[in-house]
């Protein structure tokens, strides 16, 4: 199979005031093609860095990072810039949807960054999308008209549309109960199953059991990295959820 | 990233608030209003000035008595007033570049006639002043040559005059006193309306300047003279003329200072049009500056709308928005906000100034340049005061900005 991500030696330091922080001190990480793979890691770890990281949105000290068969050292910034926009998909805690903006538009803004602009019929595409996390009917709904469960399906979406080679979910169930959870874990594995890649950072035990492969951080180092013996199905968790 | 596509997305936001959009535009809607609306009033009472200057006459010259100087003090002007009738004929008899001549005398008093008791002015003329003037009888005749020569008690009303005299009746062949001196009205001129220094120009009584100067004043000096040239090309040299017969006339020598002043109806112009005109780049200047406070209040709507929109412009950078194109989205936005604000703002100057037109006594005329630069101008304030925000939105760092509450 193939690498998506190979991380090795990974460091990043910050500077906070005269102190150092040293939130990772040589990650070695090697994500393979349609994997599903959670972080988790107490508050302080280095997952949160680690992901920032990952997500090219922060570079690291040291250590050499390729994302898709690319070197992403040495990159500036409108670099970064594309690479997120082109492979990479983010779905955040808070949602992050465009406020006063329909779930289409907001699907369909990545799109609109996309300066090569592979994807000729925007609009299409992101109805695809949001026909994909079943949310055909919701279009034209605002962020404040939809459910939260209903929120992160849309960002799903939006972190879809662009066909990214890894999808980068931060504590995505981190603002929802525990249905609606589960109701999202279903989503990112169908995902899954039909080939996308998908790293979930989350510090809740169950929720990392709907992976394939937890790796676990502390004080900025890996101390875990396993396959998960039994993978939970979402699908049939929710079969025979019941009602509490 | 094309360029219609980040016009799209700033028009989207835009769209998505309206009320701050609307807020936004509001100082520059004033700001260029303003300026084009003061232009508009300043250039409208120039035009005015200069129509009503137009109006005294045509290719007109006036001769005023000078000032004195005695011992080396310049007195006050007309101090030394040695302009007589003869003065008249002689520019008339001698001067080839020179139409029609009059003189003017000017005496104030009390007339009575009909149902009426009026304090006006008298104005002695000679019979050419009508034609010099450019001015019609509404009704009667004028005096002339003989009445002028014979000092005939003849008199012709202004509109004004005529009205408070004679408001039921036919003026003509009526009697009127002026200052106890019985004249027979012979005729009633035309409406002229008001000068640009709002004195009304009907309100005046014409008689010959011989009848005026011996009934009336009982002195021989006459206030000015009214010269018309041929043409306009020939005032300079009819005004050479003038100036040669009257020296002659007065006897003054060789490198003396003339005792009388002669002003073309063109400098006179130009003076009036210099004041309206200061008064025009003022009022410009005053509404100027609400246009900077507008373009003050697009920044300090953009800076907090920058902090408000922190998470938005993380979202932006996250999904792969390079930093140039939030500083475009930015501009763009602070860049539509004022250019529809100008547009809303022109069109408003414009329906202002022709409310004013049609339904005030003030006149308005909008100046195209002064709407093409506001226009500019307004387009200058949003790239100018829009680009710190914009700039500072760019640079933010999409982790922390993401992470913003």
């Amino acid at each position: 199979m193939k690498p998506v991500i190979e991380m090795n030696k990974i460091v990043k330091n910050y500077a906070m005031g005269d102190v150092v922080v040293r939130a990772l001190r040589g990650v070695d990480v090697i994500i393979n093609e349609s994997d599903f793979v959670a972080i988790m890691g107490a508050s302080g770890s280095g997952k949160s860095t680690l992901m920032n990281i990952i997500g090219c949105l922060d570079d690291a000290t040291e250590g050499n990072y390729q994302l898709d068969g690319s070197n992403t050292n040495s990159l500036n910034k409108d670099q970064y810039a594309d690479i997120r926009n082109q492979k990479i998909g983010f779905v955040f805690q808070g949602f992050n949807l465009l406020p006063r903006t329909t779930a289409l538009e907001n699907v369909e803004l990545p799109l609109l960054y996309d300066r090569k602009e592979r994807i000729k019929n925007p609009r299409q595409q992101a109805i695809k999308a949001l026909e994909s996390v079943g949310l055909a009917d919701r279009m034209d709904h605002v962020p404040n008209q939809l459910s939260g469960g209903q929120q992160q399906r849309v960002a799903i979406a939006r972190a879809l549309v662009n066909d990214p080679a890894i999808i980068l979910a931060d504590e995505p169930t981190g603002n929802l109960d525990s249905k609606t959870s589960v109701e999202v874990m279903s989503v990112f594995q169908e995902l899954n199953e039909q080939g996308k890649t998908i790293i979930l950072v989350t510090h809740e035990n169950d929720i990392a059991q709907y992976a394939k492969r937890t790796i676990v951080l502390r004080d900025g180092h890996v101390i875990q990295d396993d396959k998960v013996e039994q993978q939970q199905s979402a699908k049939k968790v929710l079969a025979n959820w019941i009602e509490e | 990233m094309k360029w219609n596509r980040i016009q799209k997305i700033a028009l989207q936001s835009i769209m998505k608030n309206k009320m701050r959009s609307i807020l936004t535009s509001l100082g520059i809607i004033i700001g260029v209003c303003s300026v084009i609306v003061m232009v508009a009033v300043g250039q409208g009472s120039q035009a005015q000035i200069e129509k009503q200057i137009n109006s005294l006459g045509t290719n007109l010259l006036m001769v005023f008595p000078g000032s004195s100087n005695q011992g080396g003090v310049h007195q006050g002007a007309g101090s030394m007033n040695k302009m007589k009738l003869s003065d008249c004929e002689a520019i008339l008899e001698e001067a080839v570049h020179v139409k029609y001549v009059s003189a003017s005398v000017r005496a104030g008093g009390q007339i009575i006639g009909g149902t009426g008791n009026w304090n006006s002015s008298v104005e002695g003329v000679s019979e050419q002043f009508l034609d010099i003037r450019d001015w019609d009888l509404a009704s009667g005749e004028f005096f002339t040559v003989k009445d002028v020569k014979y000092k005939k008690k003849v008199a012709v009303l202004g509109k004004t005059v005529a009205d408070e005299l004679f408001p039921d009746m036919e003026a003509i062949g009526e009697k009127i006193r002026i200052n106890n001196t019985p004249f027979t009205v012979i005729g009633v001129l035309e409406e002229k309306g008001q000068t640009g220094m709002g004195n009304d120009q009907d309100d005046t009584i014409l008689a010959p300047a011989t009848t005026v100067l011996t009934r009336l004043k009982g002195k021989d000096k006459i206030n000015m003279i009214y010269v018309s040239a041929n043409s306009l090309e020939e005032i300079d040299a009819a005004q050479a003329e003038v100036e040669e017969i009257m020296r002659r006339e007065h006897d003054i020598d060789y490198g003396d200072d003339d005792d009388f002043q002669i002003r073309s109806q063109t400098e006179i112009t130009e003076m009036a049009s210099e004041t309206s005109e200061t008064l025009t780049l003022l009022l410009a200047a005053i509404a100027g500056v609400s246009l900077i406070v507008g373009g003050i209040g697009i920044m300090n709507i953009m800076l907090v709308s920058v902090t408000e929109r922190t998470r938005e412009i993380g979202i932006r950078l996250s999904i792969g928005a390079r930093s140039h194109d939030v500083l475009t989205q930015f501009l763009a936005e602070s860049i539509t906000l004022s250019f529809i604000g100008g547009v809303i703002g022109i069109l408003l100057a414009i329906g202002i100034s022709l409310f004013m037109n049609n339904f005030t006594e003030i006149y308005t005329v909008i100046n195209p340049t002064i709407v093409f630069l506001s226009m500019a101008f307004s387009a200058a304030v949003g790239i100018f005061f829009g680009y710190y925000p914009a700039r500072k939105a760019a640079n933010l760092n999409p982790i922390d900005a993401l992470r913003y509450e």
